[in-house]
């Protein structure tokens, strides 16, 4: 059975010409409202147990009014959503506490709140005192607390019952980094208990970390659904997308989708990793001196060129990225026709996995600014370690080692 | 309803706590606290008696005590704050609680009942400190107080049942939120609770029948003051319309109650 399912959700905001149009509406009079704003429109998904579901998309693509709908505070304008289980929403620490009372007051008043009646909040007490670590503060009125204390006991009563699902709102900078490791600590434990995450982040990383699944929003609609790392390159694309531009995600062999954005002046032909003897590879051994080809053709006049790629790792996180601006090696005054090789030259200094490679061409260092074209995924290889020690981790870095005793 | 009620019942624990917590907040940091709910109507029974006794004491017929004007002040007042605070709270209440009610999940009901349980609570303790001041006067408690239970009641249901309807009209109509305080100050003085209804013209008696406040002040008046019963005719069409305008209150309450979240 699934955990929660929306089934064609949309919420319109109505205006009327007067509000006691709509204050009329309530008594059953027959009046149309003036304007239907539609925020969000046939959205569709169902979640099962276990899932780490992270939602992305711009600001006013309708994430928030999802989760409210989803938490059950904004009623839908149709389709429905179903939910199986207790479900508790992290979208702001500290709601409604009273600065005047202790935290302890208003952890009582907190997870009342929430609907836990007075013995269970008793029950759990002891231990959101201890998560919070604030000591005997947690006896002081919360107006001597600092933000981040206030945080910490927020958060703690917030995640003091696990939810089936739980629903955590991306601003959730919780005090100090060791109070955040802590917190994450605390929201994968829940995952491993079997609590599905509802995650909203622009922040690659914890969606990437966290989550299994990822959905996009764009003008109030799923445009994306899929895994987190093709559906945040999608989201990349559409960021860096300009007027005039197609984002397109093609299917690659091995199963992942390569997203490719861009004005089109310039475009990416081909792109190669070649080793010493300039043998195409895919097996790359650590500490490997290899060179990066990527060949480039000019479509039309355009004043300057900047190449740029980066250096993923398997789940999407950046390894190493730089550009030709960075390098000194920026070109001025391109003719359409023209076919460009770049190589650039490194060691493979990389830990063991699978990486991929994103290029992009561009006018200045940020790609964002003329997007001639960017393509994630351009490449992908593996990096095996034949020569060298054992070691973990993205990076080879060789350490000398002395002992003195 | 019965859902309502439902939710309450289970949340009960909650409203009870925040009443508490509210009123523990204002202990907090002003060294009277509390106290000062009651001294705000006490001292303005005090400035109306000081002003205005002179003038009005001599019309008040039907009690030999030489302090009649004070107690006649405090009773009316007694039923008029406790109403007034219920509306002029639930004016603003859902505009205050609007992020709350944004961004949790919880019976919003609750909200209109804690605003109710905490107005009771400083009702109960204006009461008490009034029958100190009585007893320093030389009026003695008498039987007839038992009535006044049903009459807070009464007061409740008619305050909650106007101070929903305008709490929800005001999230979408922001200008009821300036003008209820305004009409509440009118209402305050077109009711007989600083003279006795015997100065009104005769011709105007018809439209002071029309409040619903008056048959509730002057039952007041009665117990506290004359010590008898109250007159439960007019009592009993009072409650009709309290609980006409509360099932209005709670309807719209819970057409709008959707709604509501979106215009906050």
């Amino acid at each position: 059975m699934s955990l929660l399912v929306v089934n064609n959700l949309g919420k319109a905001y109505c205006s009327y010409s007067s509000e006691w149009q709509r204050i009329a509406r309530w008594f059953y009079l027959p009046v149309k409202p003036q304007e239907e704003h539609w925020t969000l429109k046939h959205i569709s998904f169902s979640i099962e147990p276990g899932e780490a579901i992270g939602i992305v998309g711009q600001n006013g693509a309708g994430k928030s009014t999802l989760l409210k709908m989803i938490t059950g505070t904004l009623q839908p304008t149709e389709g429905s959503v179903q939910i199986n289980g207790r479900i508790a929403a992290i979208l702001e620490l500290g709601m409604g506490f009273n600065p005047e009372l202790t935290g302890r007051q208003n952890v009582h008043y907190a997870a009342g709140l929430m609907g836990f009646k007075a013995e269970q909040i008793e029950q759990a007490m002891p231990e959101i005192e201890a998560f919070a670590e604030i000591g005997e503060y947690f006896d002081e009125p919360v107006r001597t607390y600092s933000s981040g204390m206030q945080m910490r006991v927020a958060f703690s009563v917030a995640t003091a019952f696990r939810p089936e699902i739980l629903i955590v709102d991306e601003a959730l900078s919780v005090g100090d980094s060791y109070f955040q490791h802590k917190s994450f600590n605390r929201i994968r434990e829940f995952q491993e208990q079997g609590t599905t995450l509802l995650i909203v982040s622009h922040d690659r990383g914890s969606i990437q970390s966290l989550c299994n699944r990822a959905l996009l929003l764009e003008h109030g609609s799923i445009i994306k659904d899929g895994a987190p790392e093709e559906v945040m390159d999608f989201y990349n694309a559409i960021i860096a997308e300009k007027e005039n531009t197609k984002v397109q995600a093609r299917q690659l062999e091995d199963g992942s989708v390569q997203t490719r954005s861009g004005t089109g002046e310039a475009s990416i032909e081909s792109v190669g990793l070649y080793n010493a003897k300039a043998e195409p590879i895919e097996f790359v051994s650590v500490g490997e001196p290899v060179s990066l080809r990527i060949i480039t053709r000019i479509n039309s006049d355009i004043p300057e060129l900047v190449m740029g790629y980066m250096i993923k790792d398997r789940l999407g996180q950046p390894v190493f990225g730089t550009n030709t601006h960075h390098l000194g090696c920026k070109l001025e005054s391109l003719r359409a026709g023209e076919t460009l090789e770049y190589r650039f030259s490194f060691p493979a200094n990389l830990g063991v996995g699978s990486y991929s490679i994103a290029v992009a061409l561009h006018t200045t260092d940020i790609h964002i600014s003329c997007n001639y074209e960017w393509c994630d995924l351009a490449l992908v290889f593996n990096v095996i370690n034949a020569s060298k020690t054992p070691f973990v981790g993205l990076a080879w870095i060789p350490p000398t080692v002395e002992c003195y005793r | 309803m019965f859902g309502m009620l439902r939710c309450l019942w289970d949340y009960r624990g909650f409203v009870i706590s925040s009443i508490g917590n509210e009123f523990a907040a204002r202990f907090a940091r002003s060294r009277l606290g509390g106290l000062w709910m009651i001294i705000h109507p006490l001292s303005q029974v005090a400035i109306y008696a000081l002003i205005l006794s002179n003038v009005l004491a001599a019309k008040l017929p039907g009690i030999d005590n030489k302090y009649a004007y004070a107690l006649y002040l405090m009773a009316g007042m007694l039923a008029w704050n406790l109403f007034s605070e219920i509306i002029s709270r639930c004016l603003t209440l859902f505009i205050e609680q609007g992020n709350l009610m944004k961004k949790m999940l919880f019976p919003r009901i609750t909200l209109p009942v804690i605003v109710m349980g905490s107005a009771l609570l400083n009702n109960l303790l204006l009461f008490i400190a009034m029958l100190v001041v009585f007893a320093l006067l030389g009026q003695t408690p008498n039987l007839q107080m038992v009535w006044l239970l049903p009459l807070t009641l009464a007061v409740v249901a008619l305050a909650m049942g106007i101070g929903l309807i305008l709490g929800v009209l005001n999230v979408f109509v922001r200008d009821i939120g300036q003008v209820v305080p305004i009409l509440l100050q009118i209402w305050f003085w077109f009711t007989p609770v600083v003279y006795p209804v015997t100065i009104i013209p005769e011709e105007l008696k018809s439209a002071v029948n029309a409040n619903p406040m008056y048959s509730i002040v002057s039952a007041y008046h009665d117990i506290l003051v004359y010590g008898k019963v109250p007159d439960l005719q007019q009592v009993t069409i009072t409650v009709l319309v309290a609980i006409g305008l509360m099932l209005l209150g709670l309807f719209m309450f819970r057409r709008a109650a959707p709604e509501m979240v979106d215009a906050l």
